[in-house]
């Protein structure tokens, strides 16, 4: 494959970020969002070629562009690995990204910052095929970082808002908690294995270079777990991901729900071959993904902010995807991360629409009824919303279905969390449907007044990400995976299908009438009951505790951050103070017979003092020599 | 073409400087300090050439001491940073106008010729003149030219200076120690020199408190946040600069080859110490009202850091150090050039005074930003590298101590993102801020963009620095 071509993956997007930030501010919107765009859709063509390639011939294309950095036992290049796994990931990452892209040129329209925006869109594209197609871990680290930066960025993008900066900031350090691990996991690989290139590593652990060292093992996949754990909000560095919806609403759609949070399954599934070797920590990311998918589920029952609904939700699906990966069945994770990445990216953009609808409005207890004033939008949610409950035939319902399988053969209590999940989440989301889509319109008149469809830069992009939310199930249709087949070099060990027995059909019609059940529950209480809103200083008892979200914000601020800072003012005011007391004991001594030569004599009180020192210095000195001449 | 050169450009141009008068001053010293600039890169051009740059001519017959100046690729990279530094933070402080300007501007080269002085001798007495005739002009300038009460600054920077020249002479007693024993103060006899291990321990805690006291290690910090508060800006930037990197550049230069045994013996105490300053420096950051005491426990942390790594006595931690000097040189004297850009608007440092800039002023909003992201060692900035190497070199010893170090990671992006957005971010400033000069945004882009260069293609210092640390590394595995 020409290595020029795959270099302009990575061209397009740097240089449609330098483009509008060097010039965007000049150029009318129109033609910044084009370029922005172009830069991304251009990209995709050539995944799309490059995937089609890979299609008929199987062999991982590295290229190493330079030496990047260089230790005392390995030293790495600056480089990219393309096979089915990266390939796969570019596919979606620019894909949904160009429709994002495409959908911002209307959803941004009037900002004052819009080139900006999109060049931050473009940094974003560009760190994240950098990540997902790095050849080492330390160049997948530059992007992991990047993407990190861009995530701030956005998120504080409107940042005269001092909540919205609050919240990129806090984005960014949890992030930083993971990264450390990250960091500390791949030096201890580096250590060990010399190096940290995907294809080289990979073939010393499956030569046994770890062999027998199972804590060594365990340590570093713990470490580069909790760094996923980070990046791809899990229990208990997931509070960034809720509060990040501060940014506007495409880019919860690109980054916090399509792409980068998927960053951390993405690097799991990249090292299985490590992650295959400890079972203890297989375990551990087994039981994390499943409580972050029930309690994220728990919280996400009761929010009445758009956006917090899907925020808690795709916590929740990641906790899902680690979940499959947890359980070694790297296949279905990567298949919910496709299906999720449809279906939410429509979700995230659906609520956009209704939001620009209803004119920044984003609590759902002003909503209902949009139905009639938004209809292309409300179809589109509607089938984003069935694929996300898993009904069958659309998407979700085979990827889910995959995870609660897998869970049922391996951990019976597992699968009954993970069920559990999904009931939650057909009910919630229905919920989210029925409040905002259905009965009467309870926000003001003013809003009424200005209902209106978004234009079709924004529903077209919609429309095709509800396409695909509906078949895209195909790509691993039960008992006939292509996926499965299409993943299988990445893979270490040997991916066995489900055989489609009776087992397996009841379970399938278990989880169908677990989403039925959600959302019919859903429907009594909003639809055949009579709806009032509750205020936030009504909501009591248990109910209040889910609605503030189990208080863990509140009790991360009690127990790290203010004891740091609490830390901090007793430094500054006690500590200080008294180091620099007792430690300048000595200097004083000699300033004192210092000030006695002061008194001697009058004028600039530094120069005597240097001339003092000086003096001492040379009698030292001359004594010495003295005694050695002697 | 020797390194004498260098070291008479620089010696040359402060007293021409001196002499040039107060209006010309600042632009004579740029001269200067370009051309010293230039010089050094056409001296390492010959380095790398295999050139010989040493120098070497007996100065005293008795005692014997040379006027000896070696040049290895650990020396170079480090008179680079001094010369490279020098002429940006002269330039920086164009728009000051400063009174008896030809003074401050004569010590500001002065200061330059006797940093680059320190890092080339080869000769003890020589290296050890160097090394307290840099803190003269520092003291002059921080005490003639600083800010806020006389008297407060006058007790503050003479505690100071007493301090670090108290500090230096017990190094200075550890150098007659060993001329006693060795006959010379050449470096390689010292190095050569058959110490018993006791011997090597006093030798050892002798240069430590010089070098505690200058870099410094807690508890020997506090002297620092004060003395960068008082300074000038100039005088902060070259404290931190390229100052605080004559101590760590020692370290690995002088304490450690000469007393190896010592510091393979209190290896854990070392960098347990120095750690303590990474995460005792970024608590004390978090709070601080005042930009440049903010900056000042930054620099704490990040010294500790890099003292780390020298202590941790391995290759990588060596060369993870000069990288993370050369990184946070630039870096610090960016962050200082920031305040003071803000602070030649708004006349304060004050963070609770200061808020909503970015509106106003976009891109310097974006530089500002860029240098906190450097600050915190985003990969593709050069910071990144030395604190990737440093980290990974205590990994090796403990993974415990790479995890402390580590703290840094998070603590860092803590404080300097909390102090970016209380500053620049919010409501816009009720008060205008005037869109950064034509010098201010040289300055910044050449910082920058020398972080970005070396963060994606570090190799050129890598190379440059790899053999001579090879060497020392073997030197204390001797």
């Amino acid at each position: 494959m020409n290595q020029n071509l795959i270099l302009l993956l990575l061209v397009f997007p740097f240089f449609g970020f330098l483009f509008n930030v060097f010039f965007g501010k000049k150029l009318s919107e129109k033609i910044s969002g084009s370029i922005a765009t172009l830069s991304i859709f251009i990209p995709f063509i050539i995944t799309c070629y490059i995937f089609s390639f890979l299609l008929s011939n199987p062999e991982a294309v590295k290229i190493d562009f330079f030496n990047w950095i260089q230790v005392s036992n390995f030293s790495l290049n600056f480089g990219v690995l393309l096979d089915q796994l990266s390939v796969l990931w570019l596919l979606f990452v620019t894909g949904i990204g160009s429709l994002i892209h495409l959908y911002s040129i209307s959803y941004m329209h009037n900002d004052e910052n819009f080139h900006k925006f999109f060049s931050y869109l473009n940094l974003f594209v560009f760190f994240m095929i950098l990540l997902v197609t790095g050849s080492n871990l330390l160049v997948m680290f530059i992007g992991w970082e990047g993407v990190g930066l861009c995530s701030y960025l956005l998120i504080g993008y409107w940042y005269k808002n001092q909540d919205y900066n609050d919240a990129a900031k806090k984005a960014f350090i949890m992030n930083r908690v993971g990264d450390l691990a990250l960091l500390i996991g791949v030096f201890m690989l580096g250590y060990h294995l010399k190096s940290l290139d995907y294809t080289t590593i990979k073939t010393l652990i499956e030569a046994g270079a770890l062999d027998n060292q199972e804590i060594l093992i365990s340590s570093i996949a713990l470490c580069l777990f909790i760094g996923a754990c980070g990046k791809s909000a899990q229990i208990p560095l997931y509070t960034w991901l809720p509060d990040a919806m501060a940014g506007p609403t495409p880019v919860s759609a690109l980054i916090h729900a399509a792409t980068m949070v998927t960053a951390g399954i993405f690097m799991v599934t990249r090292l299985n071959f490590l992650f295959d070797l400890t079972p203890f920590v297989q375990n551990i990311i087994a039981i994390v993904g499943a409580i972050t998918a029930l309690v994220a589920a728990t919280i996400g029952l009761l929010q009445n902010d758009i956006k917090k609904v899907l925020a808690y939700s795709t916590v929740s699906q990641l906790g899902l995807m680690f979940l499959a990966l947890g359980l070694g069945a790297y296949t279905v994770a990567v298949f919910h991360v496709i299906t999720h990445a449809f279906f939410k990216a429509c979700l995230f953009l659906g609520s956009g629409s209704v939001i620009h609808g209803m004119h920044g409005e984003q609590d759902m207890r002003n909503m209902g009824n949009l139905k009639k004033a938004m209809p292309i939008t409300y179809v589109t949610m509607l089938i984003s919303t069935l694929a996300i409950a898993g009904m069958p035939p659309f998407s979700g319902f085979f990827s889910k279905d995959e995870i609660l399988l897998t869970a049922f053969h391996s951990n019976i209590p597992l699968w009954i969390i993970a069920s559990l999940a999904s009931i939650m989440t057909a009910f919630y989301m229905f919920r989210l449907l029925y409040l905002t889509f259905f009965k009467d319109f309870r926000g003001s008149e003013e809003q009424k007044k200005h209902l209106h469809e978004s234009p079709i830069l924004m529903t077209l992009p919609l429309i095709i990400l509800a396409i695909l939310a509906v078949i895209g199930g195909i790509i691993s249709l039960p008992g006939n995976s292509w996926l499965n087949n299409y993943l299988s070099p990445i893979l270490s060990k040997e991916v066995h299908a489900h055989h489609l027995g009776t087992t397996e059909y009841i379970l399938m019609g278990l989880a169908v009438l677990g989403g039925l059940i959600g959302i019919i529950m859903a429907y009594f209480k909003y639809i055949k009951s009579k709806y009032t809103p509750v205020s936030d200083a009504e909501i009591t008892g248990f109910n209040k505790l889910i609605y503030n979200k189990f208080y863990i914000d509140e009790g991360y601020n009690a127990f790290i951050v203010s004891p740091i800072n609490s830390l901090s003012n007793f430094g500054r005011e006690v500590i200080e103070p008294l180091l620099s007391k007792t430690i300048y004991l000595l200097p004083s001594f000699i300033q004192k017979m210092g000030n006695e030569g002061k008194k001697a004599h009058n004028g600039s009180i530094g120069f005597y003092l240097f001339i003092f020192v000086l003096a001492l210095v040379s009698i030292t000195v001359y004594l010495f020599v003295i005694a050695q001449q002697s | 073409m020797t390194i004498t050169l260098l070291l008479l450009l620089l010696l040359s141009g402060s007293f021409v400087t001196y002499f040039s008068g107060d209006k010309w001053a600042s632009k004579i010293a740029l001269l200067f300090s370009i051309l010293a600039c230039f010089v050094s890169i056409a001296l390492l051009i010959n380095f790398q050439n295999g050139a010989d740059l040493n120098y070497n001519a007996i100065w005293i017959e008795i005692p014997k001491i040379y006027v000896a100046f070696k040049v290895d690729g650990l020396s170079m990279a480090m008179v680079l940073l001094c010369t490279l530094l020098t002429p940006l933070i002269v330039l920086s402080s164009f728009e000051t106008n400063f009174k008896n300007a030809k003074s401050l501007y004569a010590l500001v080269l002065f200061m330059s010729f006797a940093m680059v002085g320190t890092f080339i001798s080869e000769d003890g007495f020589l290296y050890y003149i160097f090394w307290e005739l840099a803190l003269i002009p520092i003291y002059f300038i921080a005490l003639l030219w600083g800010n806020g009460n006389s008297d407060e600054r006058k007790k503050a920077v003479i505690k100071f200076f007493i301090y670090t020249i108290a500090g230096s002479l017990f190094m200075l007693a550890a150098f007659a120690y060993l001329y006693q024993k060795a006959g010379s103060f050449l470096l390689s006899d010292l190095v050569a020199l058959n110490l018993s291990n006791e011997e090597q321990f006093w030798i050892f805690l002798g240069f430590f408190m010089a070098y505690a006291i200058k870099i410094p290690i807690i508890p020997f910090h506090t002297w620092q946040a004060n003395v960068y508060e008082k300074s000038p800006s100039i005088g902060t930037m070259l404290l931190s600069g390229i100052m605080l990197k004559m101590g760590l550049y020692s370290v690995i230069r002088w304490q450690l080859p000469i007393a190896p045994n010592a510091a393979k013996e209190y290896i854990d105490l070392f960098i347990i110490l120095s750690l303590i300053g990474v995460i005792y420096g970024s608590i004390l950051a978090l709070r601080q009202k005042d930009l440049k005491k903010l900056l000042a426990y930054s620099s704490l942390a990040h010294v500790g850091l890099i003292a780390a790594g020298c202590y941790a006595l391995n290759q990588d931690g060596l060369s993870g150090a000069v990288a993370q000097m050369i990184a946070h040189g630039f870096v610090i004297v960016g962050l200082f050039f920031a305040v003071e850009i803000i602070e030649r608007r708004y006349q304060t440092r004050m963070i609770d005074q200061l808020g909503g800039i970015r509106t106003m002023t976009p891109k310097f909003a974006s530089q500002f930003l860029i240098l906190v992201l450097a600050s915190v060692a985003l990969p593709g900035t050069y910071n990144f590298i030395g604190e990737f190497t440093v980290l990974y070199s205590l990994s090796q010893i403990d993974v415990l101590y790479a995890i402390f170090g580590g703290t840094t990671v998070i603590l860092g992006a803590y404080y300097m993102l909390k102090m970016y957005q209380n500053v620049m971010l919010g409501e816009s400033n009720k008060t205008p801020f005037k869109d950064v000069s034509p010098t201010e945004t040289i300055v910044m882009i050449l910082i920058i963009g020398f972080l970005l260069f070396f963060g994606i293609y570090p190799k050129p210092i890598t190379s440059l620095i790899e053999p001579s640390i090879i060497e020392i590394v073997s030197q204390i595995n001797r």
